[in-house]
């Protein structure tokens, strides 16, 4: 089996700060990195490689070359081949572009490779963008089933079993192959990378694809130009609150606790 | 020796030297009664006083002097040998309010500081300059002022040196509360006795440091941990030598098994360690740090001590060099201590330090030697010094069979130790705690040099009585 996971290289937002005069971000000095959630989806591609290694991961970023490190990071920790979408023409693109242009890219890696690709794994968002729209848009370009807010998976019966975040608790999904699942964060880190791997991983090609490389791509629906999108003003979103779930105890003793919530909260009076 | 009460004479004038600020009786922090390691015992102090000045400490100490008061000095109280614990009861003054960062000298690499300034930020203001201060010990939330008063020492050890290595100078209020000024912010001396260093681990028992002359220096700029699991901690110890003999430079070697690496996890709720390595659990891991300017000058270490790593039996070996990936590994590693102390009842610890090539065999030994008792041990160390930190805990024994149990257990480490050419703690100091141990361990005619000197620089024993010499019991029967 085949899996296919999206990275995208984002500034570690942790460590940027905003310049106080133009109201800007400060980029400058602040180191790249592998957005956290497509490490934990080439984690969920891992975990099932562990289980059968016959199973072959691909990595594939769209950006500079310098994007190329972050793509050094998946093959040092777990993916054995690695894909770089690199252009000029790329340049600018908004999600659906971007969703259009790896989804080409994927088949153009599927024809190189002489392979399908079962799995489609991608992170829920980048941290830097934040809009959680190329995962679903990617699947839509393939006409591919998905899977949102994935925690873990597992292969079963011929079928993908996807454990997934909800507002309200969790659940597991089947979905059949090919598909396109993105992934949130699960309660473990992704695996560390090992010594050897990250040393050979230096030395590994990359490969890169251009939008030459890309057969029939229609120039007009990427890049700047290709992209819809207008960012007319950007705003910090109201964080809307998530409630509390009882888990812990038998029902009586959820139900206790959320009764003297409530009457501590005064949202009700007494309960006797 | 006579000592006096604190009567309310003496609290009048105490209050006149620092209006407001005199605490007394049930007013007193009950923290000023302990520090981390309350099984040593605790005592509430008559009076305690948050000083802010020299001038203040020195008016404080004429008073005491005089009136042959106990002075017992804290700063943060986390120490872990009973140190702070005014046994005496008495004056308890606290410096942990001196924060002041007083002045930088870039040129000389030097800074100066008030003892309250927490291990952290001093090390964040530092780095703000592009400098460090390496001295590295696990606590980060004690202050400067603790640190150089028990010659605290940290993981970076190998490569930095200890506390005492960044001392160059400081004030000290005397017991008769004169003002002392010795040391200065350069690089040499030759000048007599060296009064800084013997100041340097007294444990507040010569003086009281109202101010540090410290040594800094420049930062270095990358970082890269590597982590060697293994299948057994004693093939992990055995190739801690040839780290040092093949001259890789690491600047911190650490060890510690499978246990208690899981319960920290647990405690912090991270799950980031490797635990397995082609489906065999590790048992052990080695932590190591290398550091420098430039990732070009890390990179060839790391690359041969992976090589060697491997060849010497490690399972695996992983770099950790992004920001996120090592503030979540240090994270688990540095919550082990707070994991002990909470999870546990009744703790009782020590921190030889054996010679690195006999860590093996010493915690062979002191396991061995645990399956005697009732209590359970758990333990972590820095392997590339041989300074271990061994903790005997207990969940349901008896506070009184725990600590005689625990006490049998000491002796008989302590004993290898000096066999084996080590010493009783490496970073902790005697405190209140390891006095008996350390009488034993040095024998009577280094003791009585220890007593010599104390009554040199404090004739009246006033000065935190009851630790390193002297103890509670002669103090009081005199």
């Amino acid at each position: 089996m085949n899996i296919l996971v999206c990275v995208k290289q984002v500034p570690n937002t942790q460590e940027i700060s905003i310049d106080p005069e133009t109201n800007t971000l400060i980029r400058e000095g602040v180191e790249s990195i592998v957005n956290p959630y497509d490490g934990y989806a080439l984690e969920a591609a891992a975990r099932l490689k562990d289980k059968n290694k016959a199973i072959k991961i691909y990595a594939l970023c769209m950006g500079p070359s310098q994007a190329e490190a972050a793509l050094r990071e998946c093959l040092s920790t777990s993916a054995d081949e690695a894909y770089l979408a690199s252009d000029k023409f790329f340049a600018g693109s908004d999600t659906l572009a971007t969703s259009y242009i790896l989804s080409e890219c994927i088949k153009k890696i599927e024809s190189l490779e002489g392979i399908r690709f079962d799995m489609i794994f991608c992170g829920k968002q980048a941290i830097d963008g934040d809009t959680a729209q190329v995962g679903p848009q990617i699947a839509e370009c393939l006409d591919y089933p998905q899977i949102t807010y994935g925690l873990t998976c597992e292969i079963k019966d011929g079928e993908l079993h996807v454990l997934k975040e909800t507002e309200e608790g969790k659940e597991i999904l089947a979905v059949s192959f090919p598909c396109v699942v993105t992934f949130t964060k699960p309660n473990f880190e992704p695996r560390l990378a090992s010594a050897k791997r990250k040393f050979a991983a230096k030395k590994m090609e990359i490969k890169r694809i251009g939008v030459t490389d890309l057969d029939g791509i229609d120039r007009a629906k990427i890049g700047l130009k290709g992209s819809p999108t207008q960012v007319r003003k950007t705003y910090v979103p109201q964080v809307k609150k998530g409630g509390t779930v009882f888990r812990d105890g038998p029902p009586e003793v959820a139900a206790a606790k959320l009764a003297k919530l409530l009457v501590d909260n005064t949202v009700v009076k007494d309960i006797e | 020796m006579a000592y006096n009460q604190v009567t309310p004479e003496i609290i009048a004038m105490l209050e006149k030297v620092v209006p407001g600020r005199v605490v007394v009786g049930d007013d007193v922090n009950p923290d000023y009664s302990r520090d981390e390691m309350p099984i040593y015992g605790t005592r509430m102090p008559a009076v305690s006083i948050d000083v802010l000045t020299t001038e203040e400490v020195s008016q404080i100490m004429r008073i005491c002097y005089e009136h042959s008061i106990p002075v017992t000095t804290r700063g943060a109280g986390t120490g872990l040998v009973g140190g702070a614990v005014p046994v005496l009861g008495g004056v308890v003054i606290c410096t942990a309010r001196m924060t002041k960062i007083i002045s930088w000298d870039f040129e000389q690499f030097g800074v100066v500081v008030q003892p309250g300034v927490l291990i952290q930020d001093l090390k964040a203001a530092a780095l703000q300059h592009g400098l460090a201060y390496p001295p590295d010990p696990g606590q980060k939330l004690g202050t400067i002022g603790g640190n150089v008063s028990t010659n605290a020492g940290g993981m970076r050890a190998i490569k930095y040196g200890t506390t005492k290595d960044y001392v160059r100078g400081m004030t000290v209020v005397l017991a008769d509360g004169e003002v002392l000024d010795i040391g200065a912010n350069v690089a040499k001396t030759s000048m007599g006795y060296n009064l800084t260093q013997l100041f340097t681990g007294s444990e507040g028992t010569l003086g009281i440091i109202t101010e540090l002359k410290l040594k800094l220096i420049k930062a270095p700029k990358f970082d890269v941990s590597v982590i060697a699991p293994f299948e057994d901690l004693d093939t992990a110890l055995r190739c801690v030598p040839g780290i040092f003999t093949n001259t890789f430079r690491p600047t911190a070697v650490e060890f510690f098994e499978r246990e208690i690496l899981l319960l920290s996890e647990k405690f912090v709720g991270k799950e980031v360690w490797p635990k397995e390595v082609e489906g065999k659990p590790v048992q052990a891991y080695l932590l190591l740090i290398f550091d420098g300017d430039s990732m070009d000058e890390i990179e060839p270490h790391t690359e041969r001590i992976t090589d060697y790593l491997l060849e010497a039996g490690a399972m695996d070996v992983m770099i950790v060099d992004t920001p996120g990936q090592k503030k979540e590994i240090w994270d688990v590693r540095s919550a082990f201590l707070d994991c002990i102390f909470e999870t546990h009842k009744l703790f009782d610890e020590n921190d030889v330090v054996v010679p690195i090539n006999r860590i093996a065999e010493f915690v062979q030994f002191f396991s061995k030697e645990a399956e005697k008792y009732d209590f359970g041990i758990t333990y972590l160390g820095h392997a590339g010094d041989g300074n271990l930190h061994i903790f005997g805990v207990s969940d349901d024994m008896e506070e009184a069979e725990f600590k005689r149990q625990i006490h049998l257990w000491m002796v008989a480490m302590y004993d290898k130790a000096k066999e084996m050419g080590g010493e009783l703690t490496g970073e902790h100091g005697i405190g209140y705690g390891k006095i008996p141990y350390f009488e034993k361990y040095v024998g009577p005619r280094n003791i009585e040099l220890h007593k010599g000197i104390k009554r040199v620089f404090d004739p009246k024993l006033i000065l935190n009585p009851g630790k390193v010499c002297f103890r509670l019991e002669e103090l009081v029967s005199n």
